[in-house]
């Protein structure tokens, strides 16, 4: 906080000139930026689209309302669908981030210099693409279909599962785990007896977390063929039956609901 | 812990206490299981067929083709990066009256209503849903994009922002107001310096995200690098996938790295 000398008076300022300069300059570098995306991402956009915008709106609500309830009975197979790609696909992640996590903790892998970079690539891979993208990967691979979802589900849950439980491994209390090696324990019982057992809750919530992100994930997977719900909406996207797209709109959104509901039951009898 | 009596030795108490409730559990998980593995309707010849496939899937990764598509490939990428840009700045500038108005100590009960709806509606939907339904008012292309992830953007940030300010210390504020500080002042002198810091790392952290969900809103006619990314995969163009996969990630990284230094600066 300087005070600087100013007509004889003391004068108060919350910075230096020199840092607020260079505050000044982040914004105006900031500005121009922003200015320059603006005109690049711009380049192509037909402005006359966007005027028309709002009529395209109100054109669209007009269609899409009063939702057409009867499509409502088609949707419960779809929905059960994604229900499943979204719970088998968790399921299928813990299964896989597990052992992962556990080669990326400092205090529990075998080897620091060769399988925790490998562990940790493992996760660094599966977070930067998108359930989308795995899914859009593996419908090109093994076809259409729910298997397709519940693997990219899995594939995406990893990274998510694996950073937060490897994470949970290292904050675990060694004082633990040096009492029951002093006991003469075996690896397999200092894990079952020392290290588990802390990270059991962290684990329990995690999953659930994790569930339900891919509750909200498994609905558009359909997008691109991998099953549930989501292809109901890409075939009435196509047909431009916007009163089902209501429909579908209004499902996801109660099965979202319902999903945190649920997950923060659940997290809350835990934690 | 049950006491142990000496020769059975001690075991270990159950994570479910209640016995009904932990067989209930167990019975209610393998019944579901069956019912949804039977529902499971694969084709396993296809997914046999489908191992060469991958293989070539594969192969395109480690032998990523930049060149023959290299036009598509920067366009998508510039239109990724530009509206990541764009919306993360646009997104954070809305969405700070947002925040204000939806935090408890400071808003009056209508205006609070108010943000907080427009928050829910917000967080609502995937980015991917919206993104369909401004393609359908706005037209394909960056700009539908660039305003998916600006409201996508808003309920992100004004949440957190609200939380923020929920949670600053009110003795700061109240000293502000006691100097006879009119509401803007108590707000620049006596919040905005507490939340700044964490503001600015959230934006950081939002302009990641962006990035991220610019890679796939791409898929239904939003722009950016995913609908490079769909077309190449849909012309079983492997090694140009390859590469637009490697470069998703690259720039994934890049801007976690960056993001994450970034943030322990400021804060």
């Amino acid at each position: 906080m300087p005070v600087t000398t100013h007509n004889g008076q003391l004068l108060w300022q919350r910075r230096t000139p020199l840092t607020q300069w260079a505050i000044w300059f982040g914004w105006l570098a900031l500005a121009v930026l922003f200015v320059l995306s603006w005109q690049i991402m711009n380049k192509n956009t037909i402005w006359l689209f966007v005027e028309d915008a709002p009529r395209q709106a109100a054109d669209l609500l007009s269609r899409a309302w009063p939702p057409r309830w009867s499509y409502l009975e088609r949707l419960w197979g779809p929905l059960w669908d994604t229900i499943n790609i979204a719970t088998l696909g968790t399921g299928l992640g813990i299964v896989l981030a597990t052992p992962v996590a556990f080669l990326a903790a400092r205090n529990t892998t075998p080897s620091a210099a060769l399988l925790r970079p490998l562990a940790l690539l493992i996760i660094v891979a599966s977070r930067s693409i998108n359930s989308l993208i795995w899914a859009l990967l593996l419908v090109a691979i093994i076809g259409p279909g729910l298997l397709a979802g519940i693997i990219a589900i899995a594939l995406r849950s990893i990274g998510f599962i694996g950073k937060l439980l490897y994470e949970a491994i290292e904050e675990i209390d060694e004082t633990q785990v040096e009492a029951v090696r002093a006991t003469g324990a075996s690896g397999r019982q200092i894990m079952d007896y020392a290290v588990w057992p802390q990270i059991a809750p962290a684990f329990a919530g995690i999953s659930v977390f994790r569930w339900d992100i891919n509750i909200r994930e498994s609905t558009i997977l359909g997008l691109v063929g991998a099953g549930g719900i989501g292809l109901q909406l890409q075939s009435s996207l196509a047909r431009l039956a916007w009163a089902e797209v209501t429909v579908i709109f209004i499902v996801i959104l109660a099965t979202v609901a319902v999903s945190e509901w649920v997950s923060a039951k659940v997290r809350a009898a835990i934690i | 812990m049950r006491p142990a009596a000496p020769s059975a030795g001690w075991s270990r108490p159950p994570l479910i206490r209640n016995a009904w409730l932990r067989w209930g559990l167990y019975l209610g998980l393998g019944l579901y299981l069956i019912a949804a593995l039977s529902t499971l309707d694969v084709n396993w010849q296809r997914v046999l067929d489908g191992v060469s496939n991958g293989w070539r899937v594969l192969e395109g990764f480690f032998t990523p083709d930049f060149t023959s598509r290299s036009r598509d490939i920067w366009q998508g990428m510039e239109e990724s990066l530009t509206m990541t840009v764009t919306s993360t700045v646009v997104g954070c500038l809305i969405s700070i009256p947002i925040g204000l108005g939806a935090a408890r100590n400071i808003a009056p009960l209508p205006v609070y209503a108010v943000c907080r709806s427009i928050i829910a509606l917000s967080r609502a939907f995937q980015e991917i849903i919206i993104a369909i339904l401004f393609v359908a008012m706005f037209g394909f292309g960056p700009f539908a994009g660039f305003l998916t992830l600006s409201f996508a953007t808003i309920g992100f940030m004004a949440k957190l922002l609200a939380e923020d300010i929920e949670d600053i210390q009110e003795a700061q504020a109240e000293a502000i107001r006691a100097t006879g500080a009119s509401w803007w002042q108590v707000i620049n002198y006596g919040i905005q310096p507490q939340v700044m810091p964490r503001l600015i790392g959230l934006s950081l952290y939002r302009l990641d995200i962006n990035f991220r969900e610019s890679a796939v809103i791409g898929i239904v006619g939003a722009g950016g690098i995913g609908a490079t990314l769909n077309t190449a995969m849909s012309r079983y163009d492997y090694d140009t996938a390859g590469a637009i996969l490697l470069m998703i990630i690259a720039v994934v990284l890049v801007a976690e790295y960056a993001s994450s230094h970034l943030r322990k600066w400021v804060q």
